[in-house]
């Protein structure tokens, strides 16, 4: 079998029509809302969220919500206001900084850090950055922290260290969605979540956090389908080419830098090819690489689903409640 | 207790949260069980170093050392030696 770039393409249009005539139906049928409330981070994701709830329901029913904190990247919430700018909205912008410094966002995630780097201090930022998966060891995250003069320490991170400053910066995403909900509840908005299909199979969200949602209009897509949606909607070039980002720790982190393997578009076809079966030896002639890696990318996808399988599960229950079970039906 | 068993007990109390008898053979892969991820890894990692006062290297992180009872049994062997 030969496998090329063009299994990710789609019908940008027929899927804007598609996903559009979803979010109307889900709203105001399944979910019985009124409009829909969506986070802009500035990234494409939520961007190609806020277009097609504008284009399912109207600039009027659309509330986007910017939601900076000290450590957000100036650039995201510029590109946030042009994409409000472009569709015609108001965004709503609260600086989250000050919840955080209260519930100790930072100071948690600080305290874990100086364990392994006692200097780390004022002025100084830092990142986590994944490693061994690509090579065959097992995953695991290095801590990369840079001086105010811009000296880079980096250091593997200890299981306790590594899951303290996880929790505690999980606080941006879960204090994120807690101000969405309350939009959502004051005007009987539902809430869109922004996860892609990488993203979405591969757990890369935030349990209670970005991971919670009434709809997720684009977790069916893989991310380069969503850039191409980004470019049939004509979004701003800015967003429509921006490379994805994490923007929750200070110093600069790539999405693949974090959590991925490989960049998206590579890891678009894996995640495909993973899907439909494609032998490791056909993913290794499409990436150029050998099929010893291909096998490992396999396998990092496999262990990575394996191992947040617990986000996407309900909470556990000693007996079934049927009733309740068949609303998803 | 032999080395073996020591890690089996360790496996057992700590991600199967259970002080009985498990079952599990020492050459089963502890991943494909379902038994160990890689945050199970590095609590594993940190038991080692802690209880067996040897120091694991970034490229020792490695499912030929960590994926079953006997490999890892063997790797504190090496370890020591």
């Amino acid at each position: 079998m030969s496998l090329g770039w063009e299994v990710l393409e789609l019908d940008a249009a027929a899927e804007v029509a598609r996903i559009a005539a979803m979010l109307r139906e889900g709203i105001a049928v399944t979910l019985h809302k009124r409009g829909a409330v969506v986070a802009i981070s500035g990234g494409v994701d939520s961007a190609v969220c806020a277009a097609l709830a504008v284009q399912a329901l109207g600039p009027d029913r659309v509330l986007a919500l910017m939601l900076p904190e000290r450590e957000s990247s100036p650039a995201s919430a510029a590109r946030a206001r042009s994409l409000a700018v472009h569709l015609g909205i108001e965004p709503l912008e609260e600086d989250i900084t000050a919840t955080l410094e209260a519930i100790g966002c930072y100071r948690r995630r600080d305290e874990a850090v100086r364990q392994i780097l006692p200097g780390y201090g004022a002025g100084w930022r830092m990142k986590l950055v994944v490693a061994g998966a690509s090579d065959g060891r097992i995953t695991h995250f290095n801590l990369v922290a840079e001086t105010p003069e811009g000296v880079r320490h980096e250091a593997r991170l200890p299981a306790r260290q590594y899951l303290e400053i996880v929790a505690a910066t999980s606080f941006k995403q879960r204090i994120r969605k807690s101000i969405e909900y309350f939009h959502a509840d004051r005007l009987n908005y539902a809430v869109l979540g922004t996860p892609n299909r990488l993203e979405y199979d591969q757990g890369f969200f935030v349990k209670n956090g970005d991971g919670t949602a009434d709809l997720k209009p684009i977790a069916h897509l893989y991310k380069s389908q969503v850039y191409a949606l980004a470019r049939h909607l004509r979004l701003p070039d800015e967003i429509a080419s921006a490379a994805p980002t994490t923007d929750t720790y200070s110093l600069a982190q790539g999405q693949d830098e974090f959590y991925f393997a490989l960049p998206y578009r590579e890891m678009d076809l894996a995640l495909w090819s993973s899907n439909h079966g494609v032998p490791a030896e056909d993913l290794a002639r499409a990436l150029q690489v050998s099929s010893e890696a291909a096998r490992r990318i396999y396998a990092d996808i496999a262990a990575k689903r394996r191992a947040t399988r617990h986000l996407h599960r309900r909470p556990i229950l000693v007996d079934p409640i049927p009733e309740i079970e068949d609303l998803d039906a | 207790m032999d080395l073996r068993a020591e890690v089996r007990h360790f496996i057992a109390e700590n991600f199967l949260l259970t002080s009985g008898p498990i079952d599990l053979a020492d050459a089963e892969s502890l991943t494909s069980r379902g038994i160990l991820d890689s945050t199970g890894a590095l609590e594993l990692v940190a038991h080692l170093e802690a209880r067996y006062g040897i120091a694991v290297t970034d490229e020792e992180l490695h499912p030929d050392n960590l994926d079953s009872v006997e490999r890892i049994a063997a790797f504190i062997e090496r370890k020591r030696a």
